[in-house]
Formats: structure tokens, sequence, C-alpha cells
């Protein structure tokens, strides 16, 4: 991989009729980073994606790519190639046809087009399987086809468009794994496409989530898990329980946070006086069984997972979910309990 | 950047050879046969548009001078300005060829406004040739190049130029003939406006009378028709319920003898049955004869009329009706039948309230199909007319016979597209999304409940007689052509097909004697040449619709499938006042048989290429896009060798339908270029029933091998899933024909 290209979007607007898919989207990918669009279904990412990829085009915006604007150019004429969720392998052609079609059809003779393509099966773990059909190939096999027929040209930038949707869940987080290491090891841009927050807190260099057609929060993983910028963003990213909260000091690396009668002090990360919501997450509420405590509550259901168990309790801050690891000690519904916080897992959202 | 001027170059090249190399105007002798090579380039009659220009032709020189402007626009470096410029200069350029086309005719101005403005002209000009179609070919190329550039369908040039070819073509090919019909209505023999003629037909009490009703007349041809389309789509309907039923519901032994049924209509060419049905109960035929001479019932005439063609439509279209319906109760869901016997109702009742009901719309529309077909049907009220004709008939004697009145035949062909769209409006409207068949993606079990029975034992009385019925009357279209005289001398003989087919062998080459010849292999060199058009530019219409998302899709879609509705006659008048006079002159060559089968064929590529690329899905085109691929590339590796059942049978389609239609093609041969058809109803004209017959079921025999041939050809599949696809894709092109069969 010799060329690794920036891209800009600036100001891109994308209307389908009367329905306006995307609002006025900026950002910047660097060279060499994976960045994912995450996002519920309907968010505009896939969108974003295809505008990227040629086969949409912006009602209005600039899109560059390693410099070069090319807002206006069809798909054949962009320096990326795309994996896709179907990884639509031409079901005629076998692996190594499917490989060589992108070289062959920036018109390399057909014998080099096939060695390359030889190489690229061998990238990612498949030599010898040229000969096979599709249909031939596992799911994870096709979907090694797939990378392995974007990689062999080379772009600027790659697009992965939920490329492990199809995937069963054990298969999903090897692959994954292959992906994030090609990808470091080749140091090609890329942009992934994933409504799994997981796999993009497992794969991503930056993560831009998305809702409704806008930005919601763009950062690194640990950004948006650890300080997102709203109720969204952190029920998003893992659940989380919002609870109301007063802010009451605020010093340092710490603030302090009052719910009810229950104070807590928790990392204050800009977080300003006065009152706000506090994202819980659901392996940050501590569970002792006791009655009269300062934040009380009553177990509504519980439900046994075997590595930990789920609660829902009621309290005077609505409804919480909890887990706890806390297996050898089953509390049963109708339970009263004290309800305490740790010390991570629980960020302050202003306004 | 170079891409794009590559290609612009090209169209600018052809631009250039337009004006510069080629005769501007039509050579009477032919384009293709180069005998102008030694005269050009100083012979007016093949000079180049550059020597018209200089020579006096001046209107010419808006045209040359938009090329010169689209040359300069290459060298323009903003892309949106050039873009804007290339477009605009190339949609005047066409728009200024076709004004001039049609503002100057043979001998000066044709419209008087242009008269008054500009001064009388000197000389007139021909029909374009060559070079002005090249030219409007220059230039609908770099119009779509220009859009192109500006972004249009995603920066796409292949794309934006497909469907400004198509449009254009439609254009000329499809709207231009039937708008030139209306106009021609309107028109004296001289081209002034003269509505006379228009008001006097349509006040034509033998078209419109309601006399019959009153008792005594009999009713106007329009009425006439009306009643027989009904009748017949009644008929059709009914007898191809009863077809469906049988095959679908019943344990009876034949079924695929049944299924074997739904080719025949595709094979056999509309006058045929008609013709068998003269052998059988004509004045001459074995059942008259036999029943004259056994019980003494004085041969009557009763068969040449309504009747003999109702009977004759009722055979003909029973199996299309069947194919249609066949997909309906098939496509009833068992479970529905199920959960109505759970629910206590016995096997007469669920028939009656859920099944039955469940049909309707599927009835309707083969109801509909019926209708258009029975209007549209040319070859059996011509061989069984007798005097009282129908419309399309009406139509064609109104041109060829003593009357050769235009404006009326013109007026009857505005009346019949009226019934027809009508019907095709319906159809697409009126039951679009009513629809009940129930074909889901689970597996619906169960099974569809037997009939009760006294339906099943009416539908075996009505299916098992017409079953013989049709079996005879292709008995008799065999037989037929070996029998002397029919009814007066019924020995066996050899001697029609030796006068149809004959061959000698003289100095080691073969010599065709036979009187059939001719025509067949012009037939044959037609229908070669217009079947891979038709599939070329029906599937490439599918995918522009399944695939591209542009403005105006929906009318595409709609105008093209319309074109459908318009009946063979009227095609066939419309090519013929239209293309007769400057500015297109083709009647009497070769190309006008070719474009009208292109174009009224296309739809069925079209409905084909459609429901197969629907299966297909539309990452596998984005991913060759993105892979780098053009998309005329894409179309090439990936989704051509994806269609090919769909493609195998548009080809198999068109080529059997240019074989077997005669309701436009009548109107358009001429005796350099006759066709079979045309051919086999002048002999029944002139009464040569055993030659007719002897070269008809030739023509049955060449398209069953055809059809055989093609079968075998298709086979390999080398991909394990296409089969699934292709299931499908074969499917769905046979149903479309059973739906766009229009005679």
């Amino acid at each position: 991989m010799t060329t690794s290209g920036s891209v800009v979007f600036k100001n891109i607007r994308k209307q389908f009729g009367n329905f306006t898919a995307i609002h006025d989207l900026s950002f910047t990918i660097e060279p060499g980073q994976l960045v994912t669009l995450l996002g519920p279904s309907g968010c505009g990412k896939t969108t974003t994606l295809r505008m990227l990829a040629g086969l949409e085009h912006p009602t209005s915006g600039r899109i560059l790519i390693g410099g070069k604007d090319v807002t206006m150019l069809p798909a054949n004429e962009r320096d990326v190639s795309m994996v896709f969720q179907s990884y639509a392998l031409f079901p005629h052609m076998n692996s190594l046809d499917n490989v060589a079609y992108g070289l062959e059809s920036s018109g390399m003779r057909k014998k080099d087009a096939r060695e390359r393509a030889e190489e690229s099966l061998k990238l990612v773990g498949l030599a010898g399987m040229g000969g096979r059909l599709p249909a031939e190939l596992s799911g994870g096999q096709q979907q090694r086809v797939a990378v392995a027929r974007a990689l062999v040209l080379e772009p600027q930038v790659l697009l992965l468009d939920e490329p492990l949707s199809n995937l069963d869940a054990r298969l999903r987080r090897q692959v994954r794994t292959e992906i994030r290491e090609l990808q470091q090891r080749l140091g090609f841009t890329a942009v992934y496409v994933t409504h799994d927050q997981e796999e993009a807190l497992a794969v991503s260099d930056r993560i831009v989530i998305m809702k409704d057609g806008d930005i919601a929060q763009q950062g690194s993983p640990r950004d948006l898990y650890e300080a997102p910028a709203s109720a969204f963003i952190a029920d998003f990213m893992g659940e989380a329980n919002v609870v109301p909260c007063d802010v009451i000091t605020v010093g340092g690396q710490d603030a302090t946070i009052r719910i009810g009668a229950f104070e807590h002090r928790v990392p204050s990360r800009n977080a300003r006086l006065g009152p706000a919501k506090l994202a819980v997450r659901p392996n940050a509420i501590t569970l002792e069984p006791a009655t009269g405590a300062a934040f009380p509550g009553q177990i509504l259901h519980s439900a046994y997972l075997g590595a930990h168990v789920e609660y829902e309790v009621e309290t005077s801050n609505g409804k919480l979910f909890v887990v706890d690891p806390a297996v050898e000690r089953p509390l049963t519904p109708a339970t009263e309990v004290a309800v305490g916080f740790k010390g991570r897992g629980i960020a302050i959202i202003n306004g | 950047m170079d891409n794009r001027n590559r290609r612009l170059d090209i169209a600018l090249g052809m631009g250039l050879a337009a004006f510069v190399l080629i005769p501007w105007y039509r050579i009477e002798v032919g384009f293709l046969s180069f005998g102008w090579l030694a005269d050009f380039p100083a012979d007016p009659a093949v000079a180049p548009g550059i020597l018209h220009i200089i020579g006096g032709r001046w209107w010419l020189s808006s045209a040359a001078l938009l090329m010169a402007v689209c040359a300069g626009a290459r060298f323009v470096s903003d892309p949106m300005r050039r873009g804007a410029l290339l477009a605009w200069s190339g949609a005047l350029g066409v728009f200024f060829l076709s004004l001039q086309g049609l503002a100057v005719g043979f001998s000066g101005w044709t419209w008087a406004i242009s008269e008054t403005m500009f001064g009388t002209l000197v000389d007139g000009q021909p029909s374009m040739g060559a070079g002005a179609v090249l030219a409007c070919v220059a230039f609908v190329l770099i119009f779509s190049f220009g859009l192109a550039e500006r972004g249009v369908m995603k920066g796409d040039a292949f794309i934006v130029a497909s469907i400004a070819m198509l449009v254009f073509l439609v254009a000329i090919f499809v709207f231009y003939p039937v708008g030139s019909m209306l106009i021609g209505a309107l028109q004296d023999f001289d081209g002034s406006f003269n509505p006379d003629g228009f008001i006097r037909n349509i006040q034509d009490p033998s078209i419109w009378s309601l006399g019959c009703v009153a008792g005594g007349e009999r009713c106007g041809v329009a009425w006439r028709t009306l009643w027989l389309a009904i009748m017949t789509a009644g008929g059709s309907t009914i007898m191809g319920l009863a077809f469906a039923l049988v095959a679908t519901r019943t344990r009876f032994p034949f079924k695929k003898g049944l299924r074997l049924l739904t080719v025949l209509p595709i094979i056999t060419p509309p006058f045929v049955i008609g013709l068998a049905l003269t052998l059988l109960f004509g004045r001459a035929g074995v059942v008259t004869q036999s029943l004259s001479s056994l019980f003494g019932i004085e041969p009557g005439r009763w068969l040449y009329g309504l009747t003999g063609i109702w009977i004759a439509q009722v055979l003909s279209f029973t199996p299309i009706s069947f194919l249609v319906l066949i997909g309906v109760v098939e496509g009833v869901s068992p479970s529905m039948e199920e959960a109505s016997q759970t629910l206590r109702a016995d096997r007469w009742r669920t028939f009656w309230r859920v099944s039955l009901p469940l049909m309707k719309p599927g009835l309707a529309n083969a109801f509909l199909i019926g209708f258009i077909e029975s209007m549209a049907d040319f070859g059996n009220p011509l061989v069984l007319g007798g005097s009282h004709g129908v419309l399309s008939t009406e139509i064609f004697f109104a041109v060829v016979g003593s009357q050769n009145d235009p404006s009326r035949a013109a007026v009857l062909a505005i009346i019949l597209l009226c019934f027809t769209l009508t019907a095709f409006l319906a159809q697409r409207f009126w039951l679009s999304g009513k629809n009940f068949a129930t074909v889901t993606g689970k597996g619906d079990s169960g099974i569809h409940i037997s009939l009760p029975r006294p339906l099943s034992i009416g539908v075996h009385a009505m299916v098992i007689p017409w079953m013989m019925f049709t079996l005879v009357i292709y008995g008799m279209i065999v037989f037929g052509g070996f029998v002397k005289t029919w009814g007066l001398d019924n020995s066996l003989t050899l001697d029609h097909y030796v006068r149809a087919f004959s061959l000698e062998f003289a100095n080691g080459t073969i010599a065709w004697t036979g009187v059939a010849w001719n025509s067949f292999w012009t037939t044959m060199e037609i229908a070669l040449i217009s079947a891979p058009l038709t599939a070329a530019v029906g599937l490439l219409t599918a995918y522009l619709i399944v695939r591209q998302k542009f403005a105006g899709r929906n009318v595409f879609e709609f105008a093209l499938m319309m074109s459908f509705a318009i009946p063979g006659t009227v095609i066939g008048i419309s090519y013929i006042m239209a293309f007769n006079l400057p500015p297109l002159e083709m009647t009497g060559s070769a190309l006008i048989l070719i474009a009208c089968f292109v174009f009224r064929n296309m739809p069925v590529g079209v409905r084909g290429g459609v429901a197969a690329m629907s299966q297909l899905d539309k990452s596998l085109d984005e991913a060759s896009l993105t892979l780098g691929a053009t998309s005329f590339r894409t179309i090439r590796k990936v989704i051509l060798p994806l269609l090919r059942p769909a493609i195998t049978a548009a080809l198999v389609y068109s080529f059997v339908r240019a074989i077997t239609s005669i309701s436009a093609v009548i109107f358009l041969v001429s005796a350099e270029y006759n066709m079979a058809t045309a051919y086999i109803v002048g002999l029944v004209e002139n009464g040569e029933y055993g030659v007719a017959i002897a070269y008809s079921s030739m023509l049955i025999v060449v398209m069953i091998a055809i059809i055989a041939g093609f079968q075998l050809l298709v086979g390999e599949r080398r991909l394990r899933r296409e089969n699934r696809v292709s299931g499908i894709a074969a499917a769905a092109p046979t149903t479309a024909i059973g739906q766009e069969k229009t005679a």
C-alpha cells in the first residue's frame, strides 16, 4: 500500500426527493486512520459512505479525497474501493477472477492482473483458493475475498459497509481483528460503517457517531465511551442509565454530584455547576441488600445470565438497569436494596 | 479529463464526418451499395452537408455552426461551463436538425408560416440521409456527454447517452409516426389543413351506427369490433380459467400436454387458426361437406363473419389467458383455503367465497389482455371477415382498397387506438396493486383443495373438447398442405410443397425455384437482424429502468409499455404516413421492417429483463463500479452473463415474432422485401389455400426447430447459485410474453 489519502467532507447535504438524508456534514479523516461511522439505522451513515464511493452524489457541498476534488466524479473514476455488506462477489466468476476484475478494468494485462490477484488472496490467507466460485466458499472466506478484491487496487481509501453483519458472532470477532491488523500493517485509510458499538470500539482510531443526518459526536473510542456528550451517545455507546443530578463542586480532576441526599465524586471533564445529567453504566452500580439507605431501591426483575445477573431496580430517580457480577448472591424481586455507584463508568453530561 | 476528451473527440469526429465525408441526403439506391463513392462529392445528389450549405441550402448552416460551437467548447477548462455549453449546443443541434427536416420538404417550405417569414425557397430538399442521421447521433452524444460532465446520472456518460439515444429513438419510431397519423387525419392530400375528411369520417354511420340494437340494419364497425373484443375476452378468460383449474386443482392425466398449449400462440402465425377453420367449416370445409352429404344441410356462410372470427380468436387467445391465469390460480395461498375449511365452509363455499374472489384481479387482467388482443388481431378477421370487417381490417382496406382514403384510415386507427389504450390504462392503473396472489418468502405449506364436484365436471367438460378441437385444428394445418384441393379433390399430394419449396441443382449451384423461397429468406434475414437489436434495446432499457434513477423514469417506462398497446395495424398505417416523405423516407426498405419489429417487440425484452434484473443484487453493479469498471463494462462482464436466460428468451421471442407477425408488416412490405406472412395472406386472397397452408406449417416447423435449438444452446451453467436466479428469470419472460402478445 503506497498511497493512503485523506478524506474531507465540506458542508455535504444530500436530499432524496423531499427527504433530507444528510443536513450539513463536514469532517476530515487523516491518512492512515481507520474511522468508523456509527449510528442507528437511518442515520445517514451508509449514505455518507456511498457518497464517498461515488455511488450517490451530494446535493451540495464538496468531497475531497487525497486533496483532489472528486464531488462530481463517477464511482469508477475515484481512487477508492469498497467492501459490501453482501460482499457482492460476482457469482459467475471464481475468486481469482473476482479479485483480478478491478485490475483488468483499469487496463492491466490479464496475466499480470492474475499474478497480483494471487498475491492479494495470499495476503488474506486464501492462497490456492482462487479457482473456487463464491458459492463454494464459506461466509468468512467470501468476506476475505471481498476484502482482497478491494485491497488489490491499492486505493487511497478503503470503504467497508457493515462488513461483518453476515457473519456469525464467533467469526465476527476473528475477522474484525484480522481487518484491523491488516489495516495497521498496510497503513491504508479506511472508512468503516457499522451500527454495532462494540465493533466500532474494537477497530477504530476514531469514531463518528451520526444521528438523523448529523454528526452527534466524534472522537477516539475512549472519549466517546467515557465522556459522552449527550444522553443519546451515552446510551448508544454501551447501555447507560441517565439520571438527573446536581453538580455541587468542581475542582481539578473531580466533581461532586448530588442525587437527592446521595453525594458522589466522579471525573469532572469540563463539568459545570448546576443541574446536569449523569450517565451511569449498568456495571458501575452496586447493590447491597439493605433498607433505609441514602439511595434506596427495590428489585423489579432479575435475570441470571451465567457470568452476571441483570436487574431492573425501581428507585426514586426512575428505573435503573444494573449488571451485577455477584452471581453467588442472587436477589429476588421485591427485595429492598441500597444503590451505590462505583468510581468509574460514570460521566456527567452537561446541559 | 483524458477519458472525457477522448469520448468527446469521437463524437466530434462523427459530427465532422457527417458534414464533410458522407452524403447528407438520402441516396435512392441505398447508402450501403456505396455506388455514391464514384460521384462523391461533386454530384449534388451525393454531396456532403458542407457543399449543400455553400450551394444554397443555407438552413443547414445553423446545425454546422452548432457543431463548431461544440468543437470550441472542447477547449473550455471549467468543467461545469464546458458541460453546460456542450449540453445546450447538442440539444439545439438535434432541435434544429429536426426542425429543418420538418420545415423544408421536397419543393420548399412545408409550413405557410415559415414561407411568410423567410420568403419562398427556390429549391426544397430530399429526405435525410446518412450524413444528416449521423449528425443527429453526434448531437445526441454531445448533449449526453455535456450532461454527464455536469454530474447528471452520477457523471456516467454511458448511462446518460443510453437514455438520450433511447428517448430519441422512441420519439422517432413510436411517437412521431403516431403523431403524424393524428395530423394526417386532419390534412388534405397536399398537406394543407383540412378537417373535412376527419369530420366526415368521424361521423360516418358505417362506423357508429347502432342500427342492430334497434333491429334491422347492421351496427357500425366500431361497435362490432367492441362487441367482438368483449366476447373474445370473456370467452378466452373463461376457457383460460377452466384450463388453469384443470391444470392445478384436479388429477387430470395430461397436465404436461396442457403446458405445451402455452407455446402454441407464440409459434402460430396469427391467421393460421382462421385458415384451419375455413378448411373445417367453410363452404368447402370437411365438416360442412359431410353434413351436407349426410343430412342434406345446406352449406352456409355462417363462418365468414363475427362468429367465425370469434371462434378463431378464442382458440388463438385461450392459451395466453391460460398462461396468465395459471400463475394467479397457483398464487392463491392454500392456507387461505385451508383456513376457510376449518371455519366450516364446504368446498363449494370455499371456492366461491375465498378462492374465486382472490383470483378476481387476475381474471380482470386476463380479460383486458384478451380484449386488447382481439382488438389488435388482424390475421383472423382478414381470413374470416368477409364483408363483416372489424376496425383493424377496415383500416387496411381503407388504404389498399379501391377507396384509398388515408384520412378514413387515420380516423379508424384513432378509434382503435382509443379502445386499446383505454383497456391498457385500465389494466395499468385500476389493476395495479390489486394483486392478491399471495406468494411470500415463507414456505407456504398446505395443498389446494380439490374443486367442488359439479364444478370439476364442468371444467373438464369445457377443457377436454376444447383440447380435442385444438388438436384437430393443428392437425388440419399439417394435413391441409398435403391435400390437392379442399372439398373438391381430397387426394393426397406433395404439389403444394413442391410449388413453394422446390430446389434445383444446376451447374453445381442450388437454384431456389420455389415460390416461397424469396419471402422465406427475406423473413429469415429481417428476423435475424432485428432479433438481436430488439433484445439489446429491450435489455438496455430494462437495465435503465431497474438500475438507474432519473427524472421521468416512470414516464419513460410507461411510454415504452404503452407502445405495445398500439395495435399493429395502427403502427403500420402510421409508419406509412410518417416515413413516406421527407424528412425520413424509409418505406419499401428493409430498414422500416426492422425498425417496426424492434420497437414493437422491445417491451417484451423490457418486461423479461426487468423481471430478471430485479433478482440480481444491486450491490453487484456497485461493486463493479467501485472496482473501476465503467458501467458499459459492468453490463458486459457482470450483468449480461448473469442474465443469459433472459437474453435467450428475448432473442427467441423477438425472432419468432418477426416471423409470425402480420398486422403491421402487411403495410410495410414491398416487392423487394416481402415477408412470409404477407405472402401467405396474398396466397389466401388468391384462393391458393394449399400452398398457403403448406407454407404456414413449414413456418411452424421452422420455429419449433429454432426454439428447441436455442433451448439446447443455452445449456451449461457454471454457477451453483445461478440456477435459483435463472429459474426465476427463465420463468418470468414467458409470463411477460403471455401478457404482451398482441398480434
